[in-house]
């Protein structure tokens, strides 16, 4: 009886154990809610197309400040927009400079040298993934004619851009990804900041995880916001403080991630400075670095260019 | 001045065990406000107004580098207690290894959380550095005293692993594992006075991709993984003491965890000079791994025996075995979690060495720091289960209350580290884009199973605490048990 008892128990047990597994995956996979803030606030912060000179200087590189020199350059102000991106897009494949193939946009690189490091990966010469379409987390479409954002988001960063995307991009405008370097010299100039506009963070100075601005859903997704959002704006009841980097640059922490241009020797991750809308605030520090296959898209990772001064 | 109680915490194995515990909970309570929801409920922000920290962005990953070491003395501080009152030793010997490390653990808590947290006062730098180089002191005379070839010591128990001489190889495993502690903790000091004094401190998840690591880079991620290593193995061996573990289970599993501790703390040591030391590391703990298996079958034998004779009954049925099996959970617990071990942090370690390029360096690098913080957080908290349980056989919880608490013990910390189990794996089954139920729910999880740990662990404390206050509480009787003892001279 008791044997018959503790096996019954054994399969309530089981049984519930396996509910919970199951309630704990099921439902996962859905796609997340519209933030609140998508159709309020559409209208970019500062003007996507504004490029900011930063001089030449020596600055404390990394979170042990090691110093190192640097060249002029200019750098967008803001990550490269949806609009921006779309733009290019047609362009490139009116010129033959891109491809669509199942429903992913395709360019060619001309490859790495391939040095046979540890873990290192052949990067050879041929076409690579630029930007996925039918992606449920694509902001850019196409519907047979023309590319289309998905409205709401034209002056969001864009964002499901691989790394080979995004120099794409700034080699057809003349310029490219800015290096590590450049990019941490453009947030925190040259004193020890630990974020690009200040030295502590709050939820008025960036879009990052559960930083509870309009652009977080209740169920907790954090989407990006317009660039330029932190600007010192009310939008609604949401307050932001204007948040520039040391040189007057926006979205340097948070919103989305951004590429870096260089290529290391036995490597062939490419890095993503300045944490992004999904991560916490201290992934927002400037020296913080996040590294992918240079096909790697996310909904959270975008880019901006620079160009050399001359 | 002496009183009864301040003997009681200061000297006995149950007075020091319980003011590590309870300064271990005061650190949590405190520091865990720091992070998680308690940042977005604000509690951070009055925690570091209210005690006046200084929490520099800059310099995060050396104050949380501070922090777990600071938790992880006073853990090795509790292993320590345990193993000076679990081995015969001089009542001399025994009172100068407690006070040492007792010392060493709340000097190097006090000085490195000051240093860390309040400004960089120089004063509190020194009491870290005094307080680790007392604990270094502290297992060095563990190691002697704990020297095994001392005939006083050779077993007489024909059951119980041995040498040919007679001596007791459980003490052997005991006396390598100090030895090799030792070493390990030398391989971590050395980089760290590196590091330490440049205040170039960072933590081994960020620079797990770099194509070459510094020597001292390398010495640091051998130190981090054979130091909690050791630390599991050394539990292992505690719960095998307390069990009584005897027979061939014992005789097979003392040689085979000597062999892992040895060929483990090798292998770690090794990073420094070969990128094949984890193969060296795979042999060693996997014979760690045998071994605790050896006393997890030993366990699931043992413990329903003795409580089937208990009950007079010959020929149990399954379910009465099975009965009988969890009657105690606090015994069934420590077993059960070396089993949970293999799910949540043994098989994922293997998964990931086997899938390294083809899945995890796929991933970004984030990803990649999630599963590698998990990984050693879930051993971490799990081995703590492990001692704490011990810990509360030890401070006597009995009866209902001893079911309430090491059921609910299990079961909230295997739903908690389950759950981060699910979240440190989830690109396996799902996109970032899609995944926010599923981040939702573990999070849930993780944050109610923890939740629930620490509550029961506070209401231990606390009730450990409100004795204190009692003139004849569990620590009267519990003094006056231990002086019996230290009266004979050698326990």
């Amino acid at each position: 009886m008791i044997g018959r008892i503790q096996s019954r128990s054994r399969r309530m047990v089981s049984l519930l154990l396996g509910l919970s597994l199951v309630s704990v995956l099921a439902g996962c996979g859905a796609d997340p809610d519209t933030p609140p803030g998508l159709s309020l606030h559409t209208e970019p912060g500062v003007d996507p197309e504004t490029w900011v000179a930063i001089p030449a200087a020596s600055f404390g590189y990394g979170q042990h400040e090691h110093m190192i020199s640097l060249d002029e350059f200019l750098i967008m102000a803001t990550e490269v927009t949806n609009a921006q991106y779309l733009q290019y897009l047609q362009d490139a494949l009116d010129h033959g400079r891109i491809r669509l193939e199942d429903g992913t946009v395709l360019g060619h690189y001309a490859g790495d040298e391939f040095h046979g490091g540890r873990h290192e990966e052949r990067i050879d010469p041929g076409f690579y993934l630029h930007l996925p379409l039918e992606d449920p987390a694509s902001r850019i479409h196409y519907d047979g004619k023309g590319f289309t954002i998905t409205s709401g988001y034209e002056h969001h960063p864009v964002t499901m851009v691989s790394w080979f995307g995004a120099q794409a991009y700034c080699q057809a405008i003349g310029g490219r990804l800015p290096t590590e370097e450049e990019w941490e010299y453009a947030a925190r100039g040259t004193d020890s900041r630990p974020y690009p506009h200040g030295t502590e963070i709050a939820h008025a100075n960036a879009n990052y995880y559960h930083s509870g601005d309009p652009f977080e859903t209740e169920g907790g997704w954090s989407d990006t916001s317009p660039v330029g959002f932190y600007n010192g704006s009310r939008y609604g009841e949401f307050q932001t403080v204007d948040s520039p980097s040391f040189f007057g640059l926006y979205d340097m922490a948070g919103n989305a991630g951004e590429w870096t241009g260089n290529i290391y020797l036995e490597e062939h991750y490419r890095y993503i400075r300045g944490g992004s809308k999904a991560q916490y605030e201290s992934d927002s520090r400037v020296w913080y670095r996040n590294s992918a296959t240079p096909t790697y898209v996310s909904p959270h990772v975008g880019f901006r260019c620079v160009q050399s001064a001359q | 001045m002496e009183t009864p109680r301040s003997r009681y915490l200061f000297t006995s194995t149950r007075g020091l065990i319980l003011l590590a515990t309870g300064l271990i909970g005061l650190v949590v309570a405190i520091w865990g406000t720091l992070s998680g929801p308690m940042v977005d409920w604000g509690v951070r922000d009055l925690t570091v107004q209210y005690l006046g920290m200084d929490l520099d962005p800059a310099e995060r990953d050396g104050r949380l580098v501070l922090l777990y070491h600071t938790i992880a003395y006073a853990v090795i501080a509790i292993c320590v207690y345990m193993v000076t009152d679990a081995f015969r030793m001089t009542t001399a010997e025994r009172r100068r290894i407690n006070a040492t490390v007792t010392a060493g653990y709340i000097t190097a808590m006090v000085g490195g959380l000051g240093f860390g947290y309040f400004g960089h006062n120089w004063f509190m730098h020194g009491l870290y550095l005094l307080g680790m180089a007392l604990l270094v002191w502290a297992a060095i005379i563990l190691a002697i005293a704990l020297w095994p070839f001392r005939k006083e010591y050779y077993v007489t128990d024909s059951e119980r692993a041995h040498f040919r001489c007679g001596a007791d190889q459980e003490r052997f495993a005991f006396f390598m594992l100090t030895v090799f502690s030792l070493g390990s903790a030398v391989l971590g000091a050395v980089a760290g006075m590196y590091f330490g004094n440049g205040f170039e401190a960072f933590l081994g998840e960020d620079i797990v991709r770099y194509p070459h690591k510094t020597l001292l880079q390398e010495a640091i991620i051998g130190h981090l993984h054979i130091m909690l290593a050791l630390i599991g193995m050394g539990a292992s061996l505690i719960i095998g003491r307390w069990l009584n573990q005897r027979g061939w289970s014992h005789k097979l599993g003392m040689p085979l965890m000597v062999l892992g501790i040895i060929i483990t703390s090798l292998g770690a040591w090794s990073v420094t000079v070969t990128p094949y030391a984890h193969y060296v590391i795979y042999v060693g703990s996997t014979l760690g791994m045998l071994s605790a298996l050896l006393l997890v079958i030993y366990g699931f034998t043992h413990l329903p025996r003795e409580q089937l004779a208990t009950r007079g009954m010959t020929k149990p049925s399954r379910g009465q075995w099975w009965s009988a099996l969890l009657h105690d959970p606090l015994k069934f617990g420590p077993l059960w979690q070396m089993i949970f071990f293999n799910f949540t942090v043994s098989g994922v370690g293997i998964f990931m060495a086997v899938k390294l390029d083809e899945i995890f360096r796929v991933w970004p690098h984030r990803e990649e720091r999630i599963v590698l913080v998990g990984h050693w957080h879930t051993l971490a908290a799990l081995i703590g289960t492990i001692l704490l349980m011990r810990f509360a056989d030890m401070a006597g919880v009995k009866g209902r209350l001893r079911q309430w608490f090491g059921w609910i013990l299990i079961i909230a910390s295997d739903v908690a580290f389950g759950a981060v189990l699910i979240y440190e794996m989830k690109r396996l089954i799902v996109t970032e884009y899609l995944e926010q139920q599923l981040v939702n729910r573990t999070m849930l999880l993780i944050d109610m199973g923890l939740g629930l740990t620490e509550i029961l662990f506070g209401g231990f404390l606390l009730w450990r605490l409100i004795d204190l206050f009692r003139r004849r509480g569990h620590w009267s009787r519990e003094i006056a048990q231990e002086c019996g003892g230290e009266e004979e001279g050698t326990r």
